[in-house]
């Protein structure tokens, strides 16, 4: 049997469950099962072949797109990549750095004062909150829950974080940094909680629920920081919020505060990724959850109870996303605007680095350095106007990331035996 | 005559749900007292009222009417805090918001590119292919519907807009395409292909948009789409100012309306698209080619919500920026939720809705602040209660959400 059959008799066999449970009637009261299929999302090649094709289609479809309308893909690109900052991993020589929180220095093959060194900051900083949407979508898949919220989740945390970081001025960073944050990810668990127990109590459709969530959050926000708004700033005419206290910011590590350094923020967001790892590879929770992912009707004969794994679920998903909230403010941003709302898509780009990097912890950090690249590459700030508008890229950005997410849920595997069969009938 | 009477003659005034559609009302009542044109000054009288309707939704709920019981309660609780708001305000200020006419002519408005989104929406999902996608189609309607008349505007003349609602139907239709392929014949999960839709939609028309009109943005010349003005009506009381000097497209959507719920509820086709999507495999059975009826559902579900986004570009702000929807497509979505996937109901709920975006417009310019500003989320809050259950589940057509497995 050779490989291709076999994946199409999986494939038969695959639709034979389905039926099974298409036909099997709904108790009363009963939490529905979520779609077999599901399970599905994670078939096809395996591994990191399939993003990489992934990406390299998306990248070469958007190139497409840049040479449809006259002009040079490869040089766009090429700006594009300059901006991001990651080559200044290819210029080693001989520089010094100064160690973390003293006035030591050390040797250091890369100049960290470069421009590159700065466009690589805003790379990190960009992808600092993506990693924990990322995250925030990855960890309710396993559940076998689609958490297309973060967004509102990520918006909920913000909120709370300038909410909460300008009120305490005087407040000791040690306590006030800390506070910020775990208000900030408590408030995107309970923004992502409602729809929790909406799915685990009457059943209804988590991605119903975060997308209304999602928009509440967002006109709740509009109203907060609009003008004459509860939480605008001093200044009447302008509907930005207070800034945070200097306390509630956190410390830079890389480059200026006042040029908006990398803060420790990253690290944070790299420690969520081994929780992550750790939560769903190692915890009972972890297998719980899991286990209600694959098929939610085994796990409860084997005595898990779904409802209770759906609402955790959603929970600690939405954590992730307020703490990426909480992070941006306390990191770099330092208040919220009512004309940032609008065009803030971090939770929808969380998404597509969950789906890139298939839920695996490695996966969504990779994926998300990807498109915290992206954007900051195509971004006003890095990208020469002479050479590409950045209004352009970053619609450019956006196309790529829909084809993305277009690309990545086709089983590349099963286009294949899709088109052989077509050439047999 | 005979029908109505006898229909009249058949209510029977106790059973719970009488009562429960009588709190509803009720309810609205207690609101409706403290607008103009009676402006009543006192806070009682909605307050009374408003737990009379409480009261008699409970008793209905009590009863098994849960979904007119609670719809009771939730019109009552509606009717006190706006009746109090309402009092607290002066009547200046409720002059200048509450002018009926204006409100109801702004509601149609506001509730046209939500009823296109939504009748699309209720062909994809009755088929089984959840569409979450609207968004995006509503967006590249409304993008291509202004090219494809800014295109047509030398040869074309006045008529150009019509070149432009095929453009923007032929685009909506074309983005479904990919929905279609992807959700029914590659059998990816609906819902990622819709999130990537909406993301190339977003993309492609603003990358389009800045292309092509980035420096100006889109001419003010182009010929929109035409009011339609009956005269005779223009001078009734109330009736004249709301429907008197409608856009083509409004009539257009009322037509839609009808030929939706004749179409799905009234002919066998309509018979067999609910068949597919409720239960595919004997809707097989008897012969019904499910992937075609799918396709066919898909495709003009997105010419049908792109023609709502031509109507938003070419009928109502006569030009285009990016991003212009602003999430219009997913409170169409919520509609079609909230209204249970059913035309009338969808219909009532997306007046509702465009009702309470035409509020929001209005408020914070009468009274200076944003509170105003939460109206726009009003649709999402209440669709959000619906599918909660508190005011009747929302369940979707049974197969929703499921490739189908041919066999």
């Amino acid at each position: 049997m050779s490989d291709d059959e076999k994946r199409a008799s999986d494939d038969v066999e695959l639709a034979k469950s389905q039926d099974d449970v298409e036909q099997a009637p709904l108790e009363p009261g009963a939490v529905p099962p979520p779609s077999i299929h599901f399970a599905s999302r994670f078939d096809g090649l395996s591994g990191i072949i399939a993003p990489l094709i992934t990406t390299l289609l998306a990248f070469l479809m958007g190139g497409l797109v840049v040479a449809l309308t006259g002009k040079n893909p490869l040089k766009v690109y090429h700006a594009i990549f300059n901006g991001t900052g990651l080559n200044w991993f290819f210029h080693v020589g001989n520089y010094s750095a100064r160690i973390p929180f003293s006035t030591q220095h050390m040797w250091f093959p890369w100049d960290t004062a470069s421009v590159a060194a700065q466009n690589l900051q805003q790379t990190l900083l960009q992808t600092t909150p993506i990693i924990l949407t990322g995250l925030a979508v990855a960890f309710a898949f396993r559940c076998g829950l689609f958490n297309i919220g973060g967004q509102g989740q990520y918006f909920a945390g913000t909120i709370f974080a300038v909410w909460l970081g300008s009120s305490f001025l005087n407040m000791s960073p040690w306590l006030h940094v800390p506070l910020v944050l775990v208000v900030g990810a408590l408030a995107g668990a309970v923004w992502a909680g409602i729809a929790g127990i909406l799915k685990a109590t009457v059943g209804a459709h988590e991605v119903i629920s975060t997308i209304m969530l999602n928009w509440t959050a967002i006109w709740v926000a509009e109203y907060l920081l609009g003008q004459g708004g509860p939480m605008q700033g001093s200044q009447p005419s302008i509907p930005i919020s207070h800034d945070i206290a200097e306390g509630a910011k956190l410390p830079v590590i890389w480059g200026l505060k006042l040029l908006q350094g990398l803060s420790i923020g990253i690290f944070i967001a790299i420690a969520m990724l081994v929780v992550y790892w750790i939560i769903i590879n190692r915890t009972t929770l972890g297998f719980e959850v899991r286990s209600v992912g694959f098929n939610p009707e085994a796990a409860r004969y084997s005595g898990i109870s779904v409802a209770r794994s759906y609402f955790i679920a959603m929970a600690i998903s939405g954590s992730f996303a307020g703490l990426a909230g909480a992070l941006d403010i306390t990191g770099w941003e330092y208040h919220l605007g009512q004309s940032d709302i609008p065009v803030n898509a971090i939770g929808f780009i969380g998404l597509a680095a969950a789906l890139l990097g298939r839920n695996t912890a490695l996966g969504v950090g990779m994926a998300s350095l990807l498109f915290g690249a992206l954007i900051n590459g195509t971004s006003g700030r890095q990208l020469d106007p002479s050479i590409f508008r950045p209004d352009l890229a970053g619609n450019l950005t956006t196309i790529i990331q829909g084809l993305v997410i277009l690309f990545v849920g086709l089983n590349l595997g099963g286009v294949w035996i899709w088109l052989k069969r077509r050439r047999r009938a | 005559m005979t029908v109505i009477a006898t229909r009249i003659g058949g209510i029977q005034w106790t059973h719970p749900k009488t009562i429960g559609f009588f709190g509803v009302a009720v309810g609205a009542v207690a609101w409706w007292l403290a607008v103009p044109p009676l402006e009543s000054r006192t806070a009682v009288l909605p307050i009374a009222l408003g737990i009379l309707a409480v009261a008699m939704g409970i008793w209905s709920w009590s009863r098994d009417q849960r979904r007119v019981g609670g719809g009771a309660v939730a019109s009552g609780l509606f009717g006190i805090v706006l009746g109090i708001f309402a009092t607290r305000s002066s009547t200046a200020h409720l002059d200048e918001v509450v002018v009926w006419s204006a409100l109801g002519a702004a509601t149609l408005r506001y509730a046209t590119p939500l009823t296109f989104a939504a009748i699309g929406g209720l062909f994809c999902e009755r088929s089984g292919v959840i569409n979450v996608a609207l968004e995006g189609m509503l967006l590249s309607g409304a993008f291509f519907g202004i090219w494809g008349a800014i295109w047509a505007h030398s040869w074309a003349g006045s008529w150009a807009w019509v070149v432009g609602v095929i453009c923007a139907a032929l685009a909506g239709m074309a983005l479904a395409t990919i929905h279609a392929v992807w959700a029914i014949h590659l059998k990816v999960d609906q819902i990622i292909s819709g999130t990537a839709i909406n993301f190339l939609a977003l993309g492609i028309t603003g990358y389009l948009f800045i292309d092509k009109y980035g420096d100006t943005g889109t001419p003010g010349n182009v010929p929109g789409i035409p009011d339609v003005h009956i005269h005779f009506l223009q001078n009734w009381y109330f009736i004249g100012p709301i429907i008197g000097q409608l856009n083509l497209m409004i009539w257009l959507s009322f037509a839609l309306l009808i030929g939706t719920y004749v179409f799905v509820f009234r002919t066998p086709y309509g018979l067999r698209l609910r068949a597919v999507g409720e239960h595919p495999r004997a809707a097989d059975t008897v012969g019904i080619s499910v992937y075609k009826v799918r396709y066919i559902a898909v495709i003009s579900s997105g010419g049908i919500a792109a023609m709502g986004g031509a109507y938003l570009s070419l009928g109502f702000v006569h030009s285009f920026s990016e991003n212009m929807t602003a999430g219009t497509g997913f409170i169409g979505l919520a509609a079609l939720v909230f209204g249970k996937w059913r035309p009338f109901p969808t219909y009532c709920a997306a007046l509702l809705f465009g009702f309470s975006s035409a509020l929001a417009d209005r408020l914070p310019s009468a009274y200076g602040n944003q509170w105003g500003t939460l109206f726009q989320a009003l649709p999402y809050v209440l669709t959000l209660i619906a599918v909660a259950g508190v005011i009747g589940r929302s369940i979707g057509p049974a197969a929703a959400g499921r490739p189908y497995v041919k066999q």
